[in-house]
């Protein structure tokens, strides 16, 4: 076998190994995202009547909170941005990356100091690499994550809304992350999360409009109310996790399917050319054995006269 | 037929238990509160105890609820809490097993989870 057709079946062979691996990847990746879409649609109706609750409070007393008071002259915000634990996922998380530098940056401009939360090591890592600051974060679950892994997460940005901004406190909380629309869309999406703003809380529930009875609040409206948003918060981030999750597992899918069809193109062409140097190989092989043989039957001619 | 309300009990994570009920008897932070159809609307915080719901075949469903809510209106009865387990899943071995690493640890919230699924699992 010539050396430049050993050359083309190695790599032909190599290519192979490859888009199996990609080709596996797009199958774990594909059954994933049903069971992150199931997730999040377990989770909503846990979501759905902690909405309710959160409104009827908010009609039915004219309790003030922490989290739900507008702070006059915002000084500091905390930003939550959602990234990956995994590369491999195409612009997955420089896409979220990028929505929390614009984010930092609109919020710098209007005067704000601003404190990075990041979830996952994409995230960390793109930070620690520019030497820019993260007040906290969590790695090791982005694409499973838990309650438990939501809650983890909420105490410290809670904690750090209900401190005074003279204390280190922060006066609001923007969550970056992305949405997932579809099996092929998936947009980075930035929110205000907190302070909470009961109206929208209330259109989100589809209860704008509709007269909430007067409800009975056991102990007090106010302990109610402490206890419900905390709950609210964790919700809103578990569900965003989830989401984030389930568009993890899309952009996997789409970019490892994107290598896997390369892949094939280029096993393709490649064997291709291996084919055609393995044709160039027999012919240079039957014109050598067609000119040795005329070569020879020329001496044999020559000789006999 | 007695009158009935629909119970929705609901974990962070997924839907526990729905259907219709006679009687709801659970514990808030003032104590147990009983809730019968046409009760009027109501809005408390749980405790971590059991919630014991007679539904309108005259079954009884237990279960261990951690922290929550209980909101009732509209003769519609919404149980939400963190952690919610049905009596029948609980696993008895490993809540004693829990109950017991607990209390050498002297870790109280987790006692406390633990001891409350075995008297759901009892009560059941």
């Amino acid at each position: 076998m010539g050396a430049q057709l050993r050359v083309y079946k190695r790599r032909i062979r190599s290519v192979t190994a490859t888009k199996k691996i990609t080709k596996a990847m797009e199958m774990i990746s594909a059954s994933r995202i049903v069971k992150a879409q199931r997730q999040v649609a377990a989770s909503t109706p846990y979501a759905t009547e902690l909405t309710r609750a959160v409104t009827a409070v908010a009609t039915g007393s004219n309790t003030k909170h922490p989290l739900t008071t507008e702070a006059e002259a915002p000084a500091r915000a905390a930003v939550l941005l959602l990234t990956s634990d995994r590369g491999l996922a195409g612009g997955y998380s420089s896409n979220a990356i990028k929505a929390a530098d614009r984010l930092t940056e609109r919020l710098r401009g209007e005067g704000k100091e601003v404190d990075t939360y990041i979830v996952g090591r994409k995230g960390v890592a793109y930070y620690n690499f520019r030497e820019r600051k993260i007040a906290d974060s969590w790695t090791g679950f982005t694409d499973r994550p838990s309650y438990a892994d939501a809650k983890a997460i909420a105490a410290p940005l809670i904690e750090a809304v209900s401190t005074e901004t003279a204390e280190g406190g922060v006066d609001e909380l923007h969550i970056i992350y992305t949405e997932f629309v579809s099996m092929m869309t998936q947009n980075p999406v930035e929110n205000r999360m907190l302070p909470l703003s009961l109206e929208e809380a209330a259109e989100e529930s589809g209860t704008k409009g509709e007269i909430l009875p007067l409800f009975d609040f056991e102990p007090s409206a106010e302990d109610v109310l402490d206890a419900l948003l905390p709950r609210y918060v964790e919700s809103r981030i578990y569900n965003a996790l989830l989401q984030a999750a389930a568009s993890e597992h899309a952009a996997r899918r789409r970019a490892m399917k994107a290598a896997t069809d390369n892949a094939g193109e280029l096993v393709k062409s490649l064997t291709r050319l291996a084919n055609a140097a393995r044709q160039a190989e027999i012919t240079q092989e039957i014109s050598e054995i067609v000119g040795g043989a005329s070569a020879l039957a020329d001496a044999t001619a020559g000789s006999d006269k | 037929m007695a009158a009935e309300l629909h119970v929705e009990l609901v974990a962070a994570d997924r839907s526990v238990w729905s259907g219709e009920a006679t009687l709801v008897v659970a514990r808030t932070t003032s104590g147990d509160i009983g809730v019968m159809p046409g009760h009027q609307p109501l809005l408390g915080v749980l405790e971590s105890g059991p919630v014991t719901i007679r539904t309108s075949e005259g079954n009884t469903v237990v279960a261990a609820v951690h922290g929550g809510f209980i909101s009732f209106a509209d003769n519609k009865l919404s149980l939400l809490a963190e952690i919610a387990e049905l009596a029948d899943e609980i696993d008895v071995q490993r809540a004693e097993r829990a109950l017991e690493r607990a209390k050498s640890e002297a870790d109280a919230a987790s006692e406390r989870r633990a001891e409350v699924r075995l008297r759901a699992v009892a009560g059941h």
